[in-house]
């Protein structure tokens, strides 16, 4: 009798217990549809065609933020093709080719840690060695070289998980077969992990878009309203934009509205990234089952 | 021919295995190089020199005295150890206002004449002016160079101040460690619970969309924190506290905690999934309930994770630059209470380096602020390497 009284008091505690875990979850839950919800109510109304395809005008309080967008898409695709190719070479280095021994925990160690250092440091670097000491000035270059340095680690580290999955019986099957290893490599383990690979350089690109400290003394522009498509040129971004608009205005309301609407269009940019790349994960599931 | 372009193919792969490390020895490389010349510089702007009268004793100014003479903080020459006179401060502008136009030259020419013929007969001067506007006769002082312990435990930081600049950057070094651990502080236990929830008590399919509103959260930029955190969580703060201003270390906190949760929960989460069945079992199967299973089982069993976790979390909060730029205040002073603005390492280097000269000394000086904040989070990566891996 007693005992089972004890047991249920445990167990009254429990569930008391494990209601206050769900809640605080909840919470958590609750907080990104807050700030998703927050910024797309004040933002929605400023979304229209013409403020996402016209040029600033009167010292950005009127007129669309074109030159932005074209800027941070110009970004994403330099720093993709610096990123991307060295990438994925190294994570196939990484889980194909390196004997798994210290030079390969070592260069392990060292992806980890780049991966952790803060953006504003990649930007101190930028700075000092594309914009100062290779000369290339606040440019397109400086900042998709930078920004490409950024997202090295997480396409390493991506690239090998992906490949990691991958069966070994598909590899000893294809060495069986007369293959060779770049052929094993090339032929049989990369098409098979495209598609990880593929969610892996959207997720990359979501947060080159959205970085805003390596860009600030590398690339980006405070006000130009021309756009240019040339490496050697500063460009505007979406991200310094909204910086820019939310901390220094001359009419406080008037630029926090650009804002709002600038954090719309940056937020809606990854989150479709987000979902373009659950859409590729499910595609290929569809096709391998 | 197939084979040769095989082994090209190959190389290249190899090469490329090591670009992480080269990364890393090169961004060291060129932040050391980039720092390490404020450490040979006094503060004093280069090309100008400080001279006394020739009867002064002294042999070498302090930075901070020097400062201190130039601020008017000090005013007699016996405060620092000299004549019980007071201190007459002599600049180029003085000059101007004593000696006609012509009487200068009009190339200056005339001016060390001057200033030996103004500064000749006051034991108490102390001169400041560009060092070839000076001839032999004048006695200059050296200043001692910026120690790396000035950097740490000075408390003023007035990076282009003139005559002297300084870089006491102690503010800004206990604003970015105050911010960091007042996040980690609710943003641990909340990103424990969460991920507790999510590994051991939530059913799959809550689980699966839980994740993608995590994953969510982790896909938003900083930048629109900042943004969120300068709109909504500011105000509030100054409404609910009564403060004179929203934007305080709490503010950087809050938005912080809320950044570095993604990284702590999915860290923590795994943690708890790769916790072998059978441990839990055993312990459900002496009678232990699922919740004493989770606090005197797993969670001892997880700790070394769960301490990663938070390593990895203070050094995300640590190095987070615009969010915090946008919601701290920025002023330098030394932080008391969470209430009150403060300003991080990040956020200095991302307001002030549009502004410093490069390769001048605040240049340097932020770049040595960079390198402190690349070295300690390059330690904590190494600590929380260490215990993710270690298995219980």
């Amino acid at each position: 009798m007693k005992e089972s009284r004890v047991q249920k008091q445990k167990l009254i505690t429990q569930k008391i217990a494990f209601g206050i875990f769900a809640a605080i979850s909840f919470s958590v839950l609750f907080l990104s549809v807050l700030v998703v919800g927050f910024i797309l109510v004040h933002g929605i109304m400023k979304l229209s065609p013409e403020f996402l395809f016209s040029k600033p005008e009167e010292g950005m309080m009127k007129g669309g933020i074109l030159p932005a967008i074209v800027g941070t898409l110009l970004l994403v695709i330099g720093s993709s093709l610096v990123a991307f190719p060295i990438g994925i070479l190294s994570g196939i280095y990484m889980n194909e080719y390196a004997s798994k021994n210290y030079i390969h925990s070592t260069i392990q160690m060292m992806t980890n840690n780049l991966a952790g250092i803060p953006s504003i440091v990649y930007g101190l670097f930028g700075l000092a060695l594309f914009v100062n000491s290779f000369g290339f000035g606040m440019s397109l270059i400086s900042g998709c070289l930078t920004l490409g340095i950024l997202v090295l680690p997480l396409v390493i580290r991506t690239t090998e998980e992906a490949l990691k999955s991958i069966d070994d019986s598909f590899r000893w099957t294809s060495y069986s077969l007369g293959a060779t290893k770049f052929e094993t490599v090339f032929g049989v383990i990369l098409p098979m992990a495209f598609p990880s690979i593929l969610t892996s350089l959207l997720l990359s690109i979501g947060r080159i878009a959205g970085e805003t400290a390596p860009i600030i003394f590398t690339v980006a522009a405070y006000y130009l309203p021309e756009i240019s498509f040339s490496l050697s040129a500063q460009v505007m971004a979406l991200p310094y934009h909204l910086y820019v608009m939310s901390t220094s205005g001359i009419d406080l309301n008037a630029s926090r509205e650009i804002a709002f609407g600038t954090a719309l269009v940056l937020m809606i940019l990854v989150l479709l990234l987000n979902l373009g790349l659950r859409l590729v994960k499910k595609f290929f599931q569809k096709r391998n089952s | 021919m197939k084979k040769r372009f095989y082994t090209l193919w190959e190389n290249l792969i190899r090469a490329s295995g090591f670009c992480s490390t080269l990364l890393v020895l090169s961004i060291s490389f060129y932040l050391f190089r980039e720092a390490y010349g404020l450490f040979r510089n006094s503060g004093v702007e280069s090309g100008y020199s400080i001279f006394v009268h020739q009867s002064n004793p002294i042999q070498e100014f302090e930075p901070d005295t020097l400062r201190k003479i130039f601020n008017k903080d000090v005013r007699r020459w016996s405060e620092i150890g000299g004549i019980d006179e007071r201190i007459e401060i002599f600049s180029l502008s003085d000059l101007e206002k004593k000696f006609k136009e012509e009487a200068l030259g009009p190339d200056l020419q005339f001016v060390p004449e001057k200033v030996w013929e103004y500064s000749e007969n006051k034991p108490a001067i102390i001169g400041y002016f560009p060092s070839k506007l000076l001839d032999s006769r004048h006695k200059t002082v050296a200043v001692r160079q910026i120690e790396f312990s000035d950097l740490v435990f000075g408390d003023s930081w007035f990076p282009a101040s003139s005559p002297i600049a300084s870089f006491g950057a102690a503010s800004i070094l206990l604003g970015s460690l105050w911010v960091s651990f007042g996040a980690i502080l609710f943003a641990m236990p909340m990103g424990l619970v969460v991920a507790i929830y999510l590994a051991e008590i939530a059913n799959p399919r809550m689980r699966e969309i839980s994740l993608h509103f995590i994953e969510l959260l982790a896909g938003i930029p900083s930048v629109v924190f900042g943004f969120f955190g300068l709109v909504l969580v500011v105000p509030l703060l100054k409404d609910i506290f009564n403060l004179d201003q929203g934007e305080s270390a709490l503010a950087g906190s809050i938005i912080l905690g809320i950044i570095s949760l993604p990284t702590i929960i999915s860290i923590t989460q795994d943690a708890f999934l790769t916790i072998p069945k059978d441990i839990k079992a055993s312990s459900l199967s002496l009678g232990a309930t699922e919740l004493q299973t989770i606090f005197f089982v797993l969670i001892p069993y997880a700790k070394s994770a769960i301490f990663a976790a938070m390593i990895l979390g203070i050094g995300r909060a640590f190095g987070e630059t615009m969010a915090v730029l946008m919601v701290t205040g920025n002023a330098a002073i030394i932080p008391e209470s969470f209430f009150q603005p403060v300003r991080t390492i990040t956020a200095t280097i991302a307001s002030e380096l549009g502004e410093a000269p490069n390769g001048g000394i605040h240049y340097e000086a932020l770049f040595v602020l960079g390198t402190i904040l690349f070295v300690f989070t390059f330690l904590l990566n190494l600590i929380a390497n260490f215990f993710v891996g270690k298995k219980s």
